[in-house]
């Protein structure tokens, strides 16, 4: 015992002291881990910090619209619904070129450049060619058309794009008599759009209409939102939009436009024939195997809509599919 | 208060905070464009995750030698059963919009529905059973047997989830590599101990 020194009695810490240490110890674990907890739920849960609405970009010169509200309503061109605010539209994409989380494509986007950037028309065409988007501009001054956007998924959105008719650019380049359908292809870059590196899809995305799908009025080769530019988590810098059709027949950010004489294949199909038709006309009265259709929730509303039949278009676009099953041809 | 009693109170103190997180946000209109799916997204990742918590429990008792870590299995359990009340309540009433006959129809006719409505029940036997004296009641024996359902709750979890993504299938595949391992581990250690012991005894020299 003599190595030891002995501990004198004034240094020994007295019970009232180190038990008052114990729940001070205590105390700092709750506190700790309570703090641990929380920042590992925002960690997973982080509110948008992205700048969703990016200020100084020069609106798009619009074309007047010719027609009074209630001519442009009953074409279709408007509707009579408010539109989804900006920040939602901006803030909620499904684009799986860049990430497969609907809330994080905006930030994954937002690098994107797409100086330079041509689209190819060509297949059975007479004149073929390649347009830039001041070219397609100088084609036909963009509009503005507010659609409604159902996603497959049952939710919605009211939107207002800008763009023009598809129609105009197809009897530019002059199809053949042998062009039943148009097939889109999107940009394969894996380094620009890192979310091709992973195979959720077979890449590039593509797409497909009817040549008469193509050419109706409603059809719009989008290349703006808001009366802006459009941003790249929404299919910068040209997209298609086909109003009463699921939202993936809205391919994004697309390179090549081809006249071709086949039905073309088309991504989701291809990926889930079972799930995802060719048509994709939205539809309550058909399911979704996994989910129904008769419902959707419109995104910055309560509750939930009832689904329309073409999305609400039926007036305009039945007459394409008459005599059609639309439950076989899906 | 021992040691171990306070862990517990940790434990279920912090189990509580992404609820309660998650309500905080929903007031604040914080849960994103669809708040309703960011909802149900959340409170079944929180039910899959504190149910794979409570099966981590006897494995993590293996490795580190600490009996301690069982008296953090209930509270782990139930909270997973918890959460997934909250999942359905919040299917209900706002996917559904407290459509009652929609619901039904919806879990009659959807295969990921009845699998996520098959392992919501399967829990509540095992939730009704965590008490002491159930436990005593039924015997350790019987208990622990029935117990092993947490399992097939969780793969029935994994399952749920597998089905109703769309084509990103990484995130269900995690969860069903890691529950793989939470049962290999489980199962496998009565295969394994024989092997760990011949090695150790037996000597080969060169």
């Amino acid at each position: 015992m003599d190595d030891i020194p002995e501990i004198p009695e004034r240094e020994i810490t007295p019970p009232e002291v180190y038990y008052n240490r114990r729940s001070w110890m205590r105390a700092g674990l709750a506190v700790g881990s309570v703090l641990a907890t929380a920042s590992l739920y925002r960690w997973f849960n982080p509110y948008g910090k992205v700048e969703l609405a990016p200020t100084g970009i020069t609106p798009l010169a619009l074309q007047k619209p010719l027609d009074s509200e209630a001519a442009l309503l009953a074409r279709g061109w408007r509707v009579d619904e408010p539109s989804t605010a900006e920040r939602r539209i901006l803030g909620y994409n499904n684009f799986y070129e860049f990430t497969t989380s609907k809330y994080d494509v905006a930030k994954a986007a937002a690098d994107f450049k797409t100086d330079g950037w041509k689209v190819i028309v060509d297949g059975l065409v007479s004149k073929p060619r390649s347009f830039t988007i001041d070219e397609l501009h100088a084609l036909s001054q963009p509009q503005e058309r507010v659609y409604r956007m159902r996603c497959v998924e049952a939710w919605s959105m009211v939107i207002p794009w800008a763009g023009l008719p598809l129609a105009h650019l197809l009897e530019a380049v002059e199809p053949t008599a042998d062009a039943k359908y148009v097939a889109f292809e999107t940009l394969l870059d894996p380094i620009r759009m890192p979310g091709q590196q992973h195979a959720v899809l077979d890449w590039p995305y593509v797409e497909g209409l009817r040549l008469d799908e193509a050419m109706h009025p409603l059809t719009l080769l989008a290349t703006g939102l808001y009366r802006k530019p459009l941003p790249p988590q929404d299919g910068a810098p040209v997209r298609l939009v086909v109003p009463w059709k699921y939202g993936f027949k809205g391919i994004k950010s697309i390179v090549r436009i081809t006249l071709v004489a086949d039905q073309p294949q088309t991504s989701w199909n291809h990926y889930a024939s079972k799930q995802y038709g060719f048509y994709a006309n939205v539809n309550p009265d058909v399911d979704h195997p996994r989910w129904s259709q008769a419902t959707e929730q419109r995104i910055g509303e309560p509750g939930r809509r009832n689904t329309l039949l073409f999305n609400g278009y039926e007036e305009q676009v039945a007459g394409l599919y008459s005599g059609m099953d639309l439950r076989t041809n899906f | 208060m021992n040691p171990q009693q306070f862990y517990r109170i940790l434990v279920i103190v912090n189990g509580a905070i992404p609820g309660l997180m998650l309500a905080w946000d929903a007031t604040q209109g914080h849960l994103g464009a669809n708040s309703v799916n960011q909802a149900l997204h959340v409170t079944g990742m929180l039910s899959l995750v504190f149910l794979f918590f409570s099966l981590l429990m006897t494995p993590l008792r293996w490795a580190t030698g600490w009996s301690g870590w069982i008296a953090f299995r209930r509270a782990l359990g139930l909270y997973g059963f918890f959460y997934s009340l909250i999942h359905l309540a919040i299917y209900v009433g706002f996917d559904r919009a407290l459509n009652v006959a929609s619901t039904l129809h919806e879990i009659w006719t959807r295969t990921f529905l009845q699998v996520g409505t098959a392992a919501l029940l399967l829990m509540v036997p095992l939730a009704v059973t965590s008490t002491n004296p159930m436990i005593r009641r039924l015997g350790q024996k019987r208990w622990r047997l029935l117990h092993r359902a947490a399992y097939v709750v969780a793969a029935l979890g994994v399952l749920h989830y597998f089905l109703l993504v769309k084509s990103d299938v990484r995130q269900p595949l995690a969860f069903a590599a890691v529950l793989a391992v939470l049962f290999g581990i489980r199962y496998g250690r009565r295969f394994m101990e024989p092997q760990v012991f011949t090695r150790t005894a037996v000597k080969i020299d060169p």
